[in-house]
C-alpha cells in the first residue's frame, strides 16, 4: 500500500513540475536520460555515449532514481510516463519496452532506422523488442548472452581439465575439481541466477530447437516432455557441485570465488567479464570463457536498449541525436569494449575486443544466420515478466528442495505458466 | 465550547467584534487541519479505494479497467491451500504467522524483561537506556545487511567460533531457505525490543508507589508483586506495544529482502514482498492489488476492535 502511494505521489509531483516546461520555444539541447548504469565499469561505458553527444553540443542529464537498480528505475519510469512527463529516453529491458510501445507511449524513429539500415545490421530476433508493427521505438546498445561458463585458468591447469564439450564432460570436469578439493561450481542461490543457469541446461539437454519450442513458443507438450524432466534432473546433478553456503549469494560474489581460485567455474552471462576486468584479469591468460557445453553455436541473448518516448517538439532533436549516436559503429565498439558485451550491430570490427568478445561477436553472426539466436527465458527476453517469474519460481523451488521431483517440477512449470498467461 | 454553556456563563450581550473572534477561534482548528485532512483523504483513503478498484480488474503492467469480478481473490484463495509444493502465497502466509508471532512475542518478552531490570534503580541507567534504544535509529536495510553478514557461516559467527577453536559449532540458518525466516525474526527482534522496553519503562515509572508499598507491607514477594500488581497495571502499554509490533510485522519488507538475499527457493516470501513483486515486477497488478487489500483487511481486523474499545472507554 505504502509503495503504491509513493508511486502515485511521485507521479503527481512529476506532473506538476512537468507542465510548465512544455511551452519553451527553442530546441532543447538537454537529454534527460533514465538509467541505472552507475557502477564503475558501467558508468565508464556510458560516458563514451555522453562524450560523443557532448561533441555535438548536447548536454546530458541523469534522471535520479531513488534506491537505484533496475526495479526502482522501472517504477520511476512508470510514474513519469503516467504523469505525461517522460524522459528523452530510458534504459529498458525486454518486454518492458513492448509494454510502452503497446500503450502508444514510444516515439516513432523509423525514419532514422531506414536511413541507418538498422533492420539489416541488428539481429533479426532482437528487433522484436525494438519495433512494434514495423515502427521503431527503441535501439539496442549491446548484446549479452547467458550460455557461458567462466573458468579460472590456474585451477583448470592444476586439475588437468580440458574444455568440456558435452554435459557429461562438464560433470566429469566438476568431479575432478571436487576431488582436488576446490569448490567445483560457484553459484549464487538467487532465483534469477539459478534460472539463468537453467536456460543453458535446457539448451544443452534438449538442443536449441527444444529450447525454442518450450520457451519461445511455450509449446505445452515440450514443457511437460521427458526432455524437460531430464533437464531438471541435470540441474539436480549440478546442485551436487555447489558449496553449502550458496543460498542468497550475489552473482558478483560467486564470480569473485572463481577469480580468487576458490571455485573452478561459474555459469553466468557475459556481464561477469566486467568483474574479471575490475580484478585486472585477462581473458585467455587468467580465465577462460567457453559456451555452456552442448550449446555452442546458439546464443541465448539479452540486451540493454534505449527506449525513446513521445516528447515535445523542442526535445525531438536531442532524441534523434541520442538514437543516432547510440547506433554509431564507433560508439558501439567503444561502449561495448568497456562494458564487456558484444555490439548490437553485426557489421562492426571485432579488432578491439578480447578473446571472449571476439567469440561472442562471431557467435551472434552465425546464430543469427542459423536462427539459433534466441531470447533468454531467465533474462525476460523469451517471455513477458509474468511468465518468466513463474519459471523462476519453479527452478528455485526445485533447486532448494521445495519441489522434490522433476515430474512435479514439470507439472508446476506448466501450471505456473498457464496461470501467468 | 457550546453556545448554551456560553449563554449561561456569559449572559451579557457580546460585541460584534467578539463574535467574529469567536467564530474565527471555532474555525481556526479546522483551517489548520484542513490541508493534512485533505492530503490524507486523497493519498491514504483515496488510494485505498483505487487499490480496491484495481483488485477487481485484470491490470497487468499498467492499470486497466477490464473488470473480472472476484477472479484475483479466487486465485489467492486457491493458492492459500497449495502446500506441496508451496505456492508463493501459501509460503507468504505461513511465514507471516511464524515471523509475526515470534517477532511480537519475543519483542514483548524481552522488552518487558529489560524494562523491569532497568527499573531496579540501577546505576548507569542513563547510559544503558539509549544503548538498548539505539538499534531503532537504524534503517531496516542496515540491520538486515549487518545480520546477514554476521550470520553468514563463511565470514560471520560460525567462522569466528571455528577460529576460536570451537570447530563443531554449526549455525547456517541464513543460507538455509527453510530457516531464513527465523533469521529475519532475530534481526527484527534485535532492532525493536529496545523500543518496546522504552514503552514499558515509561509505564512502570507511572505506577503509584503507594500501591507498591502497600503490597510490600502485605508481605508480597517481588515476583508476586510483578505478576499480580505491576504487570496488570501496565496493561494499556501492552496493548499499545502489541498494536505497534503487529503492524510493523505485517509491513516488514526491506528487512526480509536484505537478510535473505532476494528470496532463494521462494522460501522467504511475506505478504509484503508478494504484493510488491506481483504488482511491480511480475506485471500482475490485479493479483498484487488483491493481496494488498487482504493485508489491509487483516490489519483492519486487528485495529478496528482495538480503536473501538479505546474510544468506548473514553466516552
Amino acid at each position: 500500500m505504502r509503495l503504491r502511494l509513493v508511486l502515485m505521489a511521485g507521479a503527481m509531483a512529476a506532473a506538476m513540475v512537468g507542465l510548465p516546461s512544455a511551452g519553451s520555444a527553442a530546441d532543447n539541447k538537454e537529454i534527460q536520460m533514465l538509467h541505472w548504469w552507475t557502477s564503475g565499469g558501467e558508468a565508464a561505458a556510458l560516458s563514451t555515449i555522453k562524450d560523443a553527444l557532448a561533441k555535438q553540443g548536447y548536454s546530458w542529464k541523469d534522471v535520479p532514481v531513488a534506491g537505484g537498480g533496475g526495479g526502482a528505475a522501472m517504477t520511476t519510469l512508470k510514474a513519469m510516463v503516467a504523469a505525461g512527463n517522460p524522459p528523452t529516453a530510458s534504459q529498458i529491458l525486454g518486454y518492458y519496452a513492448l509494454d510502452y510501445a503497446d500503450a502508444g507511449k514510444l516515439a516513432d524513429i523509423s525514419a532514422l532506422a531506414a536511413k541507418g539500415n538498422w533492420a539489416k545490421v541488428i539481429p533479426t530476433a532482437l528487433q522484436k523488442f525494438t519495433t512494434t508493427d514495423g515502427k521503431w521505438g527503441a535501439v539496442p546498445v549491446n548484446i549479452h548472452s547467458v550460455n557461458w561458463i567462466w573458468i579460472n585458468k590456474t585451477v583448470m591447469e592444476k586439475i588437468g581439465g580440458t574444455e568440456p564439450k558435452s554435459f557429461d564432460e562438464l560433470t566429469a570436469l566438476l568431479d575432478k575439481a571436487k576431488q582436488a578439493g576446490v569448490i567445483p561450481l560457484a553459484l549464487g542461490g538467487q532465483p534469477w541466477q539459478e534460472a539463468t543457469m537453467f536456460d543453458s541446461v535446457v539448451t544443452s539437454t534438449g538442443g536449441v530447437e527444444f529450447y525454442k519450442k518450450a520457451f519461445i513458443d511455450l509449446d505445452e507438450s515440450a514443457l511437460k516432455s521427458d526432455t524437460m524432466k531430464k533437464s531438471f534432473d541435470n540441474l539436480a546433478k549440478l546442485r551436487e557441485y555447489v558449496d553449502p553456503n550458496y543460498a542468497g549469494r550475489d552473482w558478483n560474489l560467486a564470480t569473485s570465488m572463481v577469480i580468487k581460485g576458490d571455485a573452478l567455474l561459474q555459469v553466468m552471462g557475459d556481464w561477469a567479464k566486467g568483474e574479471f576486468k575490475v580484478a585486472n584479469k585477462e581473458a585467455g591468460k587468467d580465465y577462460l570463457c567457453y559456451r555452456f557445453p552442448g550449446t555452442d553455436g546458439s546464443v541465448l541473448y539479452n540486451t540493454d536498449m534505449f527506449a525513446f518516448f513521445q516528447v515535445s517538439a523542442d526535445r525531438k532533436a536531442a532524441q534523434t541525436a541520442l538514437a543516432e549516436t547510440t547506433m554509431n559503429p564507433d560508439v558501439q565498439i567503444a561502449f561495448n569494449v568497456i562494458k564487456g558485451s558484444a555490439p548490437a550491430r553485426m557489421d562492426v570490427s571485432d579488432e578491439k575486443f578480447d578473446m571472449c568478445g571476439k567469440k561472442a561477436i562471431a557467435d551472434i553472426k552465425a546464430a543469427n544466420a542459423k536462427g539459433t539466436f534466441l531470447g533468454s527465458m531467465a533474462q525476460n527476453y523469451a517471455q513477458p515478466p509474468a511468465i518468466a517469474t513463474a519459471y523462476y519460481d519453479v527452478v528455485t523451488k526445485f533447486l532448494h528442495g521445495e519441489i522434490k521431483t522433476s515430474d512435479e517440477a514439470v507439472k508446476q512449470l506448466v501450471a505456473g505458466i498457464n496461470s501467468a498467461k | 465550547m457550546t453556545n448554551t454553556s456560553q449563554a449561561v456563563t456569559a449572559p451579557i450581550v457580546r460585541s460584534a467584534r467578539g463574535r467574529v473572534r469567536d467564530q474565527m477561534q471555532d474555525l481556526l482548528p479546522r483551517l489548520v487541519l484542513a490541508p493534512s485532512f485533505l492530503l490524507i483523504l486523497v493519498f491514504v483513503y483515496g488510494f485505498n479505494l483505487w487499490t480496491l478498484l484495481l483488485s477487481f480488474t485484470n491490470s497487468r503492467a499498467f492499470p486497466t479497467f477490464n473488470f473480472i469480478g472476484w477472479a484475483n481473490y479466487a486465485k489467492l484463495w486457491n493458492w492459500t491451500f497449495e502446500r506441496d509444493p508451496p505456492s508463493n502465497w501459501y509460503t507468504a502466509i505461513v511465514n507471516m504467522g511464524l515471523f509475526g508471532s515470534l517477532y511480537v512475542i519475543f519483542c514483548l518478552a524481552l522488552g518487558l524483561l529489560l524494562a523491569i531490570f532497568l527499573d531496579q534503580k540501577i546505576r548507569g541507567e542513563g547510559f544503558l537506556r539509549p544503548l538498548y534504544l539505539y538499534p531503532l535509529a537504524l534503517s531496516f536495510i542496515v540491520t538486515g545487511t549487518a545480520w546477514k553478514l554476521f550470520l553468514d557461516p563463511r565470514i560471520g559467527l560460525e567462522k569466528a567460533m571455528h577460529d576460536l577453536g570451537w570447530t563443531s559449532f554449526h549455525f547456517d540458518w541464513v543460507v538455509d531457505p527453510r530457516m531464513m525466516i527465523y533469521c529475519v525474526a532475530i534481526a527484527g527482534i534485535w532492532q525493536t525490543s529496545g523500543f518496546v522496553m522504552a514503552m514499558f519503562l515509561a509505564a512502570l515509572r507511572g505506577i503509584d508507589s503507594e500501591i507498591l508499598k502497600a503490597a510490600q507491607i502485605d508481605g508480597a514477594s517481588t515476583f508476586a508483586t510483578y505478576r499480580r500488581i505491576i504487570i496488570p497495571l501496565i496493561r494499556p502499554a501492552f496493548m499499545s506495544a502489541l498494536i505497534i509490533l503487529t503492524h510493523m510485522a505485517i509491513k516488514s519488507y526491506d528487512l526480509v529482502l536484505s537478510v535473505t538475499g532476494k528470496n532463494p527457493g521462494g522460501a522467504a516470501e511475506l505478504p509484503s514482498t508478494f504484493m510488491y513483486s506481483y504488482t511491480f515486477t511480475r506485471n500482475q497488478m490485479g493479483v498484487g492489488s488483491a493481496s494488498a487489500v487482504i493485508m489491509l483487511a487483516t490489519i483492519a481486523a486487528i485495529m478496528v476492535p482495538y480503536l473501538y474499545s479505546e474510544l468506548k472507554e473514553k466516552r
